[in-house]
């Protein structure tokens, strides 16, 4: 199984209206791994991400050429495109409570799928509030609004969330630019942790956390792979590319 | 599904992967979601549907030979329950209508204007929102006590002021409608400045011009796309008021010399004769035409005011 | 200090000038507001009391109340607003959140736009021709509350859109991510946040309906109808009823020798009616700013 790709994106292209901000860019990403894709703002990555789950279709400018496949399965053809959001976890850069309790934040989208029986939703509440270490900042106030929270308890409700529907494939899209720096040490060691239960696309800026995380780093520069190769290569003293050294050592970007 | 992941850990449980929403719910969402297609939709078949109808009764007249088009428009004789001279000509009551609504926009369109730059421009946020829930309750005024306002208060006035032999005219209705499409035009010409960047603002007080010179020399010309709508909409309500100008203006089908002219306007023609005129007669019919004529006036009104917002949102 | 020149001075009259100017013109249209109901209370006030609210008119509509006509008024509102509302809203939803842009989503707004600007009178000559002839409902309040439904619609459907759109996208998007459906997002989300300012709007709609009297002139109101004083289901929907509009056109314009207090009364009681609607809904507005969730 294994050696089978996870997810698999063949000359992707994507253009807003006439502008175009994935030039045909194809790769793969392993089962269990951590993907790292760095790159300067701009180029491209949100966008990416967003067509692997699909919310592109949200863009009615935005058109999409090239395939992606999930398991195989190819996500502009999906029967069920909500079973297939809900394969894939998506933390956004900036965090969203929703005006919801926070224990509906999280129960949301597994109620959503389907699930009504409460000891189910308590179980998982509680399971996703650990991972995402915020449950104990919040257990005594479970009922209390989601976006009264601070940036960085709604940052990891966000996280939460998006372990909620047990996804398969975890998107995190510069999860780390609201919160300080211990909690984001707290998390990447959850994300080292999740790694066994699924893949991991990880999008940062902060190309050291792509080092410390990735086993695998692309660069992603004006909607165009720079280079793709494992993160000692891509971090190390010779990767293949020069503007790929320059850029993870901070000559440019 | 096979699940991809190999080991999942004990600590990780995979309901949700498992969950299904029960059929009974997806149906109603199914049927909810067409629902709510269907009334999307239903606004264009309301419009269509309004033309239709009122086509339908209009049309046997239309196209017989009793009845000429260009007489209807251009023609200033209306005489519908004559027994040997039927005349069905609107042009007095269409410039009923025009006079009275360009009266109305002469006071109001300054005075709408005026406000609306002081709303957005020289007032303090408490007097603002007093202001606005102001004008909100002014637009809230039904139109049947506008004209009852036109009708005993107005009138009085205007005898006494101007010696006018009879108080419900041009004047009168004009005043009335102006009071009426003021709280339209304050509105959207508020929305219309609040538009405008502030940079513009900043820009020209830097250069150290007045804010009487900025309002004239940056706003005025920046917002000047959403002001003309404000100016159409305020035209669009004025053509198609009716009890007020039926009650305010006289009753009487003449081409007006003066202000103090009493008018008939269209709308007001199809209120006051509709429940004399017999169903399926040419008189009826007739009426319905009127409504047709009116439908189109203010349907051009309202899609020029549409499209010069619309200029606004490309900007 | 520098003394001031004649150029700063002459700059600093001219806006305080401009200041005074756009000042008048906006108390210039709130003045005749407060002028004319305070006219219309003091010229009512001999006929003000409760007892002409419930009465019936008497002697030819000369004396008496408005029982009836309050009435047909209420009936006339609910009914419309129950069908009016329901549409309206859904219309709104379908627009906001379902709608991509595309022709038929330009033709719709186009429509909604229009249906807007359409005169009252040609909403009566199109409820006279659907309502009444060709559904065969007959002059009846079936027939104008419909009507006036229609002619209520288009302003449901703005409010309600704007409600709509006050709820920030990330939300709809967080939703949209968790893998939830429209509908899903919309109850969950969108409509708990938005339904204060969808209320809001009916609410203001009430009164619009209420005040209308032409829609409803030729297809369900009648000058006259014997009701019981005080009496509550008043009327049947398939038969015409009196209005309160319609009611003061009529004493107004129609029937001679009314004693002079009688529609001044009926004008502030309609014009309280309504401005209290208002001031409700602009109320329930200001509380639910005060509320937001984030």
């Amino acid at each position: 199984m294994s050696a089978q790709a996870h997810i698999q994106v063949q000359d992707l292209r994507l253009a807003y209206g006439t502008r175009e901000v994935l030039h045909g860019i194809s790769f793969d990403i392993r089962h269990n791994e951590i993907f790292g894709i760095i790159g300067p703002a701009q180029s491209g990555k949100t966008s990416l991400l967003r067509c692997i789950n699909r919310t592109i279709d949200f863009s009615p400018e935005a058109s999409v050429s090239g395939a992606i496949t999930v398991d195989g399965e190819d996500v502009r053809r999906t029967k069920d495109l909500f079973a297939l959001r809900r394969r894939i976890g998506m933390v956004a850069p900036l965090p969203v409570g929703l005006p919801l309790s926070i224990y509906d934040n999280v129960a949301f989208a597994p109620r959503c799928a389907g699930m009504t029986r409460k000891t189910d939703l308590d179980a998982i509440v509680e399971q996703c509030l650990r991972q995402a270490a915020l449950w104990d900042e919040v257990k005594d106030r479970l009922s209390s609004l989601g976006t009264k929270l601070s940036g960085g308890q709604q940052q990891r409700l966000t996280i939460a969330r998006a372990l909620s529907h047990q996804p398969a494939i975890l998107c995190l899209d510069e999860f780390s630019i609201a919160i300080d720096p211990v909690t984001t040490m707290r998390i990447e060691d959850v994300i080292k942790e999740l790694r066994r239960d699924m893949t991991v696309i990880l999008v940062t800026n902060l190309t050291q956390q792509a080092r410390r995380l990735a086993d695998r780093t692309m660069f992603l520069w004006n909607g165009e792979i720079i280079e793709l190769d494992s993160s000692d290569i891509i971090f190390g003293d010779q990767p293949r590319d020069r503007r790929t050294y320059e850029y993870v050592n901070g000559l440019f970007g | 599904m096979t699940d991809p992941s190999p080991q999942p850990t004990a600590q990780f449980s995979f309901a949700v992967r498992s969950a299904r929403r029960p059929t009974l719910y997806v149906l109603a969402e199914r049927s909810l979601t067409a629902l709510i297609y269907a009334c999307g939709i239903s606004a264009i078949f309301f419009v269509v549907g309004i033309f239709l109808f009122v086509f339908k009764e209009a049309a046997p007249v239309l196209f017989s030979d009793r009845f000429s088009l260009s007489q209807f428009l251009f023609s200033e004789q209306w005489y519908p329950t004559s027994e040997l001279n039927k005349r069905y000509g609107v042009l007095a009551m269409t410039a009923g209508t025009f006079s009275v609504t360009a009266l109305a926009m002469m006071i109001a369109v300054p005075f709408g204007l005026g406000a609306a730059i002081f709303i957005s421009e020289f007032c303090g946020p408490r007097l603002r929102e007093t202001l606005k829930i102001t004008i909100e309750l002014l637009a809230a005024i039904p139109s049947v006590v506008w004209g009852f306002i036109g009708l005993t208060v107005m009138s009085k006035l205007i005898v006494q002021l101007t010696g006018a032999p009879v108080g419900v005219n041009i004047l009168n209705g004009g005043i009335i409608l102006a009071l009426m499409s003021v709280p339209i035009i304050v509105s959207i010409g508020e929305d219309a400045l609040k538009a405008v960047p502030d940079s513009f603002r900043e820009a020209g007080l830097a250069l150290g011009a007045t804010r009487w010179q900025l309002v004239w020399r940056v706003l005025l010309p920046a917002a000047k796309n959403g002001l003309l709508a404000a100016v159409l909409l305020g035209v669009g309500r004025a053509v198609g008021e009716t009890m007020a100008v039926l009650m305010a203006t006289g009753h009487a089908v003449q081409i007006p010399h003066g202000i103090l002219d009493s008018v008939r306007t269209l709308t007001a023609n199809i209120a006051a004769e509709l429940g004399e005129a017999p169903a399926g007669s040419d008189h009826y019919r007739v009426l319905f035409l009127i409504g047709i004529l009116l439908f189109t006036i203010t349907f051009v009104v309202n899609l020029a005011a549409d499209m010069a917002v619309r200029g606004i949102r490309k900007k | 200090m520098f003394a001031e020149t004649p150029f700063v001075r002459s700059k600093r009259r001219s806006e305080a000038f401009a200041k005074w100017l756009f000042f008048a013109m906006s108390a210039a249209m709130v003045l005749p507001l407060l002028l004319i109901v305070g006219y219309l209370f003091v010229k009512a006030a001999p006929s003000l009391n409760i007892n002409f609210l419930l009465d019936v008119p008497r002697r030819g509509m000369t004396q008496g109340g408005i029982w009836p006509a309050f009435v047909g008024t209420v009936y006339l509102v609910f009914i419309s607003l129950a069908i009016s509302a329901p549409v309206g809203i859904l219309a709104a939803v379908y627009l906001n959140e379902y709608a991509r842009d595309n022709w038929l989503n330009r033709m719709i707004n186009l429509a909604v736009i229009n249906l807007a600007g359409v005169p009252s009178i040609v909403h009566a000559l199109f409820g006279l021709g659907a309502f009444v002839y060709a559904a065969r409902l007959g002059y009846s309040i079936l027939s104008a509350s419909l009507t006036l439904a229609i002619m209520t619609l288009p302003v449901i459907i703005a409010s309600t859109r704007e409600a709509l759109a006050s709820v920030p996208m990330s939300f709809r998007e967080a939703c949209w991510n968790v893998g939830a459906t429209r509908w899903q997002t919309i109850r969950a989300v969108v409509l708990p946040n938005s339904i204060s300012g969808i209320l809001t709007g009916v609410i203001l709609q009430v009164s619009r309906a209420a005040g209308e009297t032409a829609p409803i002139m030729f297809t369900g109101a009648v000058f006259f109808k014997a009701v019981q004083k005080g009496e509550v289901f008043a009327y049947h929907l398939n038969e015409q009823c009196m209005a309160l509009s319609m009611h003061l056109y009529t004493i107004s314009t129609q029937v001679p020798g009314v004693k002079e207090s009688i529609p001044f009364a009926t004008a502030v009681v309609l014009l309280a009616s309504v401005l209290l609607v208002n001031a409700a809904a602009i109320t329930l507005r200001a509380l639910m700013r005060s509320r937001k969730k984030w």
